[in-house]
């Protein structure tokens, strides 16, 4: 399948992205990997009449920590956050959720930053990102801004990115004291969209007890989920066993899944129950054995 | 609405007019003329169509030749030297690692990046090395055994048995 024409501009800096973005309005379209949009171009589903190309920007490439932040800039690709050793320190989720999307090759392409403005529920990252509690910098001709994860997902396939604005960069506050993090989804194969997948993120103080719980859920509401109740129901507790069947039941009540090819809405509050149970207990085992 | 774009493919230099609509792989195959990259799924789930793009392992169906402007490409056209095979397709020949061949040159390609990154994989680094690569004869077994083959012969390792193994 080929796409339909389209003209394309492949700049080299990040203000000759957002002035082509200006003067070519809503007929433009932002490609990052194009591991969503190439596929959804060919279907004819998205059909722009020019895409404005940012793998030559390479002032969106980086992950560095900067202060108490880790920063990754939007260009990054899924396999530098699979393999960096400064992530691997204090968020191991990176790995475990990178080797769930897709495949290596597609992880060569795939960027943070297209993951994320894609807005698609199924993705992988959002739920991730909402455990961090991660912020999200969004840049215009007029200046940038700065997101919240909470406030960023509005629905299908829409977020707080708007007319004439490119998402720049993702930062993620890192954590002080003892944490651990986790990320599982399950599939039917390699590749596919989770039929339900969680993200867990823990702090503890020094008592050893949770300080922070940070719980997205994947692909089970029309929007990424935090789950609120289950994370209210481990803060201030050690997470013995009864806390975190409390938290694992509230996720399942509170998604929203909807049945499909991959399972009904009971099996699928069945596995968000499940994996949310394993991913506390593997983020508190990761907090533990550091 | 052509654009000229530059390229090395297996180290000659290129320079064409293509649309931006034009996938890599089919300006590979037909711009070109190489066909030994092959195109399977064409929804970047098979891995056929896999070639290295300044050394990266990369679906080309999902990439639009544009995007190659400036790029250095690798297909399998391009692995074997006047000296002979690589040491990839020794192992798939050794190892029995195909039967069809449809998957093979995909295969080779992702494996040469994998053996580039892990020299020395587990077999379970290879299995999820090649999991974007789908194969519908060998079950992957002498697949996974033809790159064990390969990362010894480039680490100049013992040579690991093309015996094929019996299951009672």
């Amino acid at each position: 399948m080929i796409p339909s024409s389209f003209d394309y501009t492949a700049p080299s800096s990040l203000d000759e992205a957002l002035k082509l973005l200006r003067d070519l309005g809503d007929e433009a379209k932002i490609l990052a990997g194009g591991h969503s949009l190439i596929p959804m171009m060919k279907l004819r589903f998205a059909e722009p009449e020019h895409l404005i190309d940012l793998n030559n920007v390479s002032e969106l490439s980086y992950l560095k920590i900067d202060g108490d932040m880790l920063k990754i800039g939007a260009m990054t690709r899924e396999v530098e956050t699979e393999e960096s050793t400064d992530v691997a320190r204090y968020f191991p989720i990176f790995a475990d959720v990178a080797k769930l999307i897709a495949d290596p090759q597609v992880r060569n392409f795939g960027t943070l930053g297209g993951n994320l403005a894609h807005g698609d529920a199924a993705n992988d990252q959002p739920a991730v990102m909402l455990a961090l509690n991660a912020s999200v910098e969004i840049a215009g001709l007029n200046g940038r801004r700065t997101v919240g994860i909470d406030d960023f997902f509005y629905g299908f396939y829409a977020t707080a990115v708007q007319e004439g604005e490119i998402l720049t960069e993702i930062s993620i506050p890192i954590p002080k004291g003892r944490s651990g993090n986790a990320y599982h989804k399950v599939e039917r194969k390699v590749g596919d969209y989770a039929t339900g997948g969680v993200a867990v993120h823990l702090e503890f103080d020094e008592q050893g007890i949770c300080s922070k719980a940070g719980i997205g859920l994947t692909n089970v509401n029309p929007t990424p989920m935090r789950a609120v109740r289950s994370e209210a129901a481990l803060v201030g507790t050690i997470l013995n066993d009864e806390a975190i069947a409390s938290a694992a039941q509230y996720a399942s009540e509170d998604c929203n899944p909807s049945s499909d090819l991959r399972g009904d809405v009971d099996y699928k509050r069945h596995i968000i129950r499940a994996v949310t149970k394993k991913m506390i207990n593997k983020a508190k085992q990761r907090a533990f054995n550091n | 609405m052509k654009k000229e774009i530059k390229l090395k493919i297996n180290g000659e230099e290129f320079t064409e007019q293509v649309e931006p609509r034009t996938l890599l792989v089919h300006f590979i195959r037909e711009n070109i003329g190489m066909t030994g990259t092959h195109i399977g799924c064409d929804t970047s789930s098979c891995g056929a169509c896999t070639i290295l793009i300044d050394g990266k392992s990369a679906k080309s169906c999902t990439l639009l030749a544009v995007q190659a402007d400036g790029k250095e490409i690798t297909t399998v056209e391009g692995i074997a030297t006047t000296e002979g095979v690589h040491p990839i397709q020794e192992g798939f020949k050794e190892n029995h690692g195909l039967h069809c061949g449809f998957c093979t040159p995909g295969m080779m390609l992702r494996a040469i990046e994998l053996l580039e990154k892990n020299p020395d994989p587990t077999e379970e680094e290879i299995r999820w090395g090649i999991s974007g690569n789908l194969c519908r004869c060998t079950g992957y077994n002498n697949i996974v055994k033809s790159i064990k083959y390969a990362g010894a012969k480039l680490r100049g390792d013992e040579l690991p048995s093309t015996e094929p193994e019996f299951v009672e």
